[in-house]
């Protein structure tokens, strides 16, 4: 039964026209270009990235800490479906389990990227390596991603098991999983956030706001790729997804939004009021330091696109019509991809503790590599999206003859 | 005083030989080479799997020691857990990879920490005068990169800072802000001083001291409660019994939490393979302390462990020419840093973050 469940899974999958062929084809092309550009990272060293001893996290850091919130972002559908059984959330959850499952790769791959020696990771297995848990943080978030992306592969997998072989879901051990899973989403991005807030040598990350600033821009730029993507599918596939739950999710990334914006002021007033040394890395953020200023416009279209979409989401036109929601989304998205990337993990390191002041910009191994983890992530996504959907709409069934996707 | 770059590290090595106290392989004379392939497979009593790794890379005919021995590197235990024999089969093997790489006889120590012994350092801040000769004396004990090509392959451990000694001046004494509007709610009669700007420890003037300038020397603190190690997923960077805060470089995995975690910016990254060219590398090495490092690893001050652990000073303190440095056992009542710490006016940077460095500062 398992087998006819992977073969029919696959065979469904790797059916598609020309569409979905060059679509996925474009995505291998920077997937191969990513292996290439990794091999060059693995036996020049870092050197090829533009991170230095005195800047050394950068865009590969920065997309890692952004797509945890993206996975986080997935309990916007999970919860709602199973807290307050709402009817269109229901029928979509699984697809928020699969993005989940897609991002958590990606954080993984983000962290080999990271890493100066990613043949040494078996170090951090316990047993045949030391684990220093409690004590590093990091440690811990190794232990909240692993698990969250196993109980989003158990929950979202053996739901679809059950539409599959039509026998009903066993909700004794199922929901327990399921709520285990909601909080648990909510523990990997508070934790990645304990990862650079527990750290007195830099200031800027140096405070308690950190995890619910964490939780808001998780909350906002998780659902709105969530509503672009079931754009997508709703235009691309037979299957429909309801009104309700894109409604739903918009409500969730206008205020989850507005209060990230609410949070990022009081950082400035608090900050640039006293103005004490401990906040030159936002100030350098903002308006530069030094005559160093390679962030700020970073900065400031961050700003721009957040307010931006914050404005046109309160406009009933936007948010109702679904032909222009996806500007919002799109500019939200986007900003709060500069904003808690690069623009929260390079000025971390501007200054040095010691008050040196340089700075950093990804070169072209980084940015290639970064696209190409991205390819991947689109590209495992569209596979399981696919399969997905094509068991909720029973196109792959036991005994029956699986169907060609559109 | 003029600067002479080179001037400090020769004396350093020269001493380095005639040393009366050595450890059984410091010397390089007589360091392991002794030790044949042959015995080095039958001292193993227990065979630890990276030795096992290593004789299949042996067995399958690879005739490059190297490359057997890397292979035999990757699977070794953290330092801190191995046994002795594994620890003397990690330190056999790292010592025939050295000598075969830089072409001579490279000894790898494994002293342990010796009881009684808490290591301290004060340094006087008003006799630095800036001729940054700790920072390449330390260079070439160390066996630091020293490559020029690409920014990333220089790497430091010692910054001595300048600071601008800024002034008061009564011609700005209106100045302030808000500038020309209403009653003015801060003055800008100074010029910044004590201020540490880009580049500022790479300064190269004629002749030290300047005028216009103080130093101030900063490398790993030691502290009592380094950040760092907390921080570390894999605990390669640890506190030894002597107080020292070092790190084994076979198990770091890169990941540069400590980098982050470290108030000091004590650490430095190995972005790429090393620089070291084979004349200039320091043969006299010790396991935690200053043996070459590899690629995407990180690296740091160990108060010279293969000088300090055999009752020598760290290159640092001996190449200072005005004494400025001073080091010895925070347990002995006698020694200079136990005068200095009861005796004089100490300081600890960065107190405020309970870091508790064995780094003091002080003066006269």
């Amino acid at each position: 039964m398992l087998t006819s469940f992977l073969t029919d899974y696959v065979r469904y999958v790797l059916k598609g026209g020309t569409k979905f062929y060059a679509w996925m084809g474009s995505l291998a092309v920077l997937i191969v270009g990513m292996l290439y550009v990794f091999y060059l990272q693995n036996t020049d060293g870092l050197i090829v990235t533009g991170m230095t001893s005195q800047i050394h996290d950068g865009l590969y850091f920065a997309n890692l800490v952004f797509l945890v919130g993206v996975a986080a972002g997935a309990v916007t559908i999970v919860f709602p479906a199973y807290g307050y059984h709402h009817e269109g959330m229901h029928k979509v959850a699984v697809l928020g389990e699969m993005l989940a499952i897609t991002a958590v790769t990606m954080v993984m791959m983000f962290v080999f990227a990271h890493m100066g020696r990613p043949d040494r990771l078996w170090h951090m297995i316990p047993i045949i390596g030391i684990y220093n848990f409690p004590h590093s943080m990091l440690g811990w978030d190794v232990l909240v991603l692993s698990g969250y992306l196993i109980l989003n592969f158990i929950c979202g997998f053996y739901y679809l098991w059950c539409k599959y072989t039509g026998n009903p879901i066993n909700y004794k051990w199922f929901m327990p999983l399921v709520w285990v899973a909601i909080v648990w989403a909510l523990s990997i991005h508070t934790v990645t956030a304990f990862l650079i807030s527990t750290m007195p040598a830099r200031p800027m990350w140096f405070h308690s706001m950190m995890p619910i600033r964490f939780i808001t821009t998780a909350f906002a730029a998780g659902p709105a790729l969530i509503i672009l993507i079931f754009m997508i599918v709703r235009n691309n596939t037979k299957f429909w997804v309801d009104d309700s739950a894109i409604k739903l999710l918009t409500t969730i990334v206008i205020w989850c939004l507005g209060i990230a914006i609410f949070l990022t002021m009081s950082e400035v007033v608090v900050e640039l009021y006293a103005r004490t040394e401990h906040a030159n890395g936002l100030y350098y953020l903002m308006f530069g330091l030094h005559g160093l200023t390679k962030l700020v416009p970073w900065f400031w279209s961050s700003v721009v696109l957040m307010v931006g979409a914050f404005v046109l989401f309160l406009i009933p036109r936007f948010r109702n019509d679904m032909k222009l929601l996806p500007i919002p989304c799109v500019m939200a998205f986007a900003g709060i991809w500069i904003e808690k990337g690069m623009g929260l993990i390079v000025p971390g390191f501007i200054p040095t503790p010691i008050g040196e002041v340089t700075e950093y910009y990804p070169s072209f191994v980084e940015v290639l590599l970064t696209l190409g983890i991205w390819a991947f992530g689109f590209f495992i996504l569209t596979i399981l999206l696919k399969g997905a959907i094509g068991i909720l709409l029973g196109e792959i069934k036991y005994g029956g003859q699986a169907v060609a996707a559109k | 005083m003029a600067l002479n770059e080179n001037s400090s590290a020769v004396p350093a090595r020269e001493q380095a030989a005639e040393c009366p106290v050595q450890p059984a392989s410091a010397d390089p004379s007589q360091a392991v080479l002794k030790t044949s392939r042959r015995d080095f497979l039958k001292s193993g009593g227990m065979l630890s799997m990276s030795s096992l790794m290593g004789t299949a890379a042996l067995m399958a005919q690879s005739d490059d020691a190297k490359a057997a021995v890397e292979w035999a590197e990757h699977f070794q235990k953290n330092y801190r857990l191995m046994t002795k024999e594994e620890k003397d089969e990690a330190r056999a093997r790292l010592e025939r990879r050295y000598s075969s790489e830089y072409g001579k006889q490279v000894s790898v120590d494994t002293t342990d920490a010796q009881p009684g012994v808490l290591m301290g350092y004060a340094l006087n801040i008003r006799k630095c005068i800036g001729c940054r000769r700790c920072v390449h004396a330390c260079v070439a004990e160390n066996n630091q990169s020293r490559g020029t090509q690409r920014a990333g392959e220089k790497i430091e451990w010692i910054q001595v800072l300048r600071m601008e000694r800024g002034k008061f001046e009564a011609d700005k004494m209106s100045h302030g802000y808000p500038e020309g509007l209403g009653i003015q709610v801060g003055g800008n009669a100074y010029t910044p001083a004590g201020q540490v700007l880009e580049g500022q420890y790479h300064y190269n003037p004629e002749k030290v001291p300047e005028q216009d300038a103080t130093y101030m020397p900063i490398a790993c603190m030691q502290c009592e409660k380094p950040p760092c190690v907390k921080v570390c997923p894999v605990r390669t960077t640890y506190r030894e019994p002597d107080g020292v805060v070092v790190i084994d470089y076979n198990w770091c995995i890169g990941c540069r939490m400590c980098m982050g975690a470290c108030p000091y910016w004590a650490r430095r990254l190995n972005v790429t393979n090393p620089v070291l060219p084979k004349e200039e590398m320091n043969p006299v090495t010790h396991y935690l302390g200053n043996r070459p490092r590899m690629r995407g690893v990180v690296e740091k001050c160990h108060w010279c462990l293969q000088r300090s652990r055999h009752g020598r000073y760290p290159a640092c303190v001996e190449v200072c020419p005005v004494g400025a440095r001073k080091f010895g056992n925070l347990l002995d009542p006698e020694s200079e840093v136990s005068k200095i710490l009861e005796r004089k006016n100490v300081f600890r940077l960065k107190a405020e973050l309970n870091t508790f460095p064995k780094f003091f500062y002080f003066y006269d």
